[in-house]
């Protein structure tokens, strides 16, 4: 195994766990961070893949720079309506699916 | 080295792996800062220093500053901000699936050609000699462009949630800091540093790892410390110096397309002759632009002091 490899590998781990965290998990705020781990794990896989065969290709670094930045005003508009939602409803969770069909619970009414 | 390789992705994974498992969400945020840093270093061994020091401003500083804001607003709302993470055996299932599935792309792409043959034929005429720089600027100032509208887009959006009352509010949660205390402290000590720190990382970006994106988010972070230690008061949404200073990015940016379509060389395409002095002119509006969107996007829609929790 290579340098490369290795790097490659924790990428894909990191999108795996960053999933994980983000089904299993039901708090707003805990998904954010899991999104977060997902998205930093495919830049490192691409990262990997632009740093094969030698020298380091810029252009996908400009792109993984790109995507950092984009990542954080995505990041910034989830956490401000996770804490609308959590203001308006009392929970930092969205309400399930079957619960909504149910009826109008509190989270729905409030607006 | 392949043995710090190895123990580093080990750390990363096992930092990561503390960051999603567990109960305390301030804990997980600490745990996302060292990740960050981690990750960071992954980077420098790439040989990708460009992308180490955004990973380092941003993933692991604003991003965490974001996240623990967040566990701030929630409380002030009454509302839990810890969560234990149940076993979810299918998710579990589906996303090592994932992971292997990635795995397995990695070692059955081919090889590429090496190196990329166009890039270097046409760094001459990029007027910079910092690669990632020529390529954001300049070869594909496309994505950058729209990138710095996505940035405001974002911000119209967090700003948008404000509530009817707190319109004329200072953007951010009202801070209260004690006088001479270690925050205050901080806020007169290391404003001054890291505006050096900023300025230097898009100055150097043109010939060095560094550039408007890592500078600027330096900048903001100068920002948000100096207003969550009280030595600057956050000014308000409708403060018209500081909406021109979240637009001039976009504008100077535009602005140098057009000339170029006007000089003949096409729109977002800068002439040979102008492209290392346009490009500095452009990374100083930007840097302008993406310091001050960040740390308003960091700090958050305003919040008058009355207004915490509301109806639950």
């Amino acid at each position: 195994m290579s340098a490369l490899d290795f790097f490659a590998l924790t990428g894909a781990a990191l999108v795996g766990l960053g999933s994980y965290g983000l089904i299993a998990i039901r708090h707003l705020l805990r998904q954010i961070i899991a999104f977060n781990l997902i998205g930093s794990g495919l830049f490192l896989f691409f990262g990997a893949v632009a740093a094969r065969g030698g020298d380091s290709d810029p252009v996908p670094q400009a792109l993984i720079i790109t995507g950092i930045v984009v990542a954080l005003s995505a990041s910034a508009l989830a956490v401000g309506l996770a804490v609308v939602q959590a203001e308006a409803s009392g929970h930092a969770e969205l309400p399930d699916g079957d619960d909504a069909s149910d009826g109008p619970d509190d989270a729905q009414d409030a607006t | 080295m392949i043995l710090f390789d190895a123990t580093l992705c080990a750390l990363i994974i096992a930092v990561a792996l503390a960051t999603v498992a567990g109960r305390d969400s301030f804990r997980a945020i600490v745990f996302f800062i060292v990740y960050g840093l981690f990750v960071s270093v992954a980077w420098v061994r790439l040989d990708a220093v460009n992308v180490a020091l955004a990973e380092a401003a941003i993933g692991a500083g604003l991003t965490a500053v974001l996240f623990l804001a967040g566990i701030g607003r929630l409380r002030r709302a009454h509302v839990q901000a810890d969560q234990s993470v149940p076993l979810h055996l299918p998710a579990a299932l589906a996303c090592t699936g994932l992971t292997a599935a990635l795995g397995w792309a990695w070692f059955a792409l081919p090889l590429p050609d090496r190196p990329a043959p166009q890039l270097a034929q046409a760094m001459p005429q990029a007027g910079v000699e910092n690669a990632v720089t020529a390529v954001l600027l300049n070869f594909r100032a496309w994505d950058t462009l729209l990138e710095t509208v996505v940035l405001l887009a974002a911000l119209i959006g967090v700003w948008m949630l404000t509530r009817d009352g707190n319109w004329s509010a200072p953007v951010g949660v009202p801070q209260n800091v004690r006088p001479g205390g270690i925050l205050s402290g901080f806020g007169r000590v290391l404003p001054p540093l890291g505006f050096l720190v900023g300025v230097y990382l898009v100055y150097a970006g043109t010939s060095r790892p560094g550039g408007a994106f890592q500078g600027g988010t330096v900048l903001a972070a100068v920002g948000l410390v100096a207003a969550m230690a009280g030595t600057v008061r956050p000014p308000r949404i409708m403060a018209t110096g500081w909406r021109v200073a979240l637009i001039i990015g976009s504008l100077a940016f535009l602005l140098a397309g057009v000339a170029g379509e006007l000089l003949g060389s096409g729109f977002l395409t800068l002439p040979v002759a102008i492209a290392g002095n346009a490009i500095l002119a452009i990374e100083i509006a930007l840097t302008v632009s993406i310091a001050v969107t960040l740390a308003f996007l960091v700090l958050g829609p305003p919040e008058s002091d009355g207004s915490g929790g509301s109806a639950s």
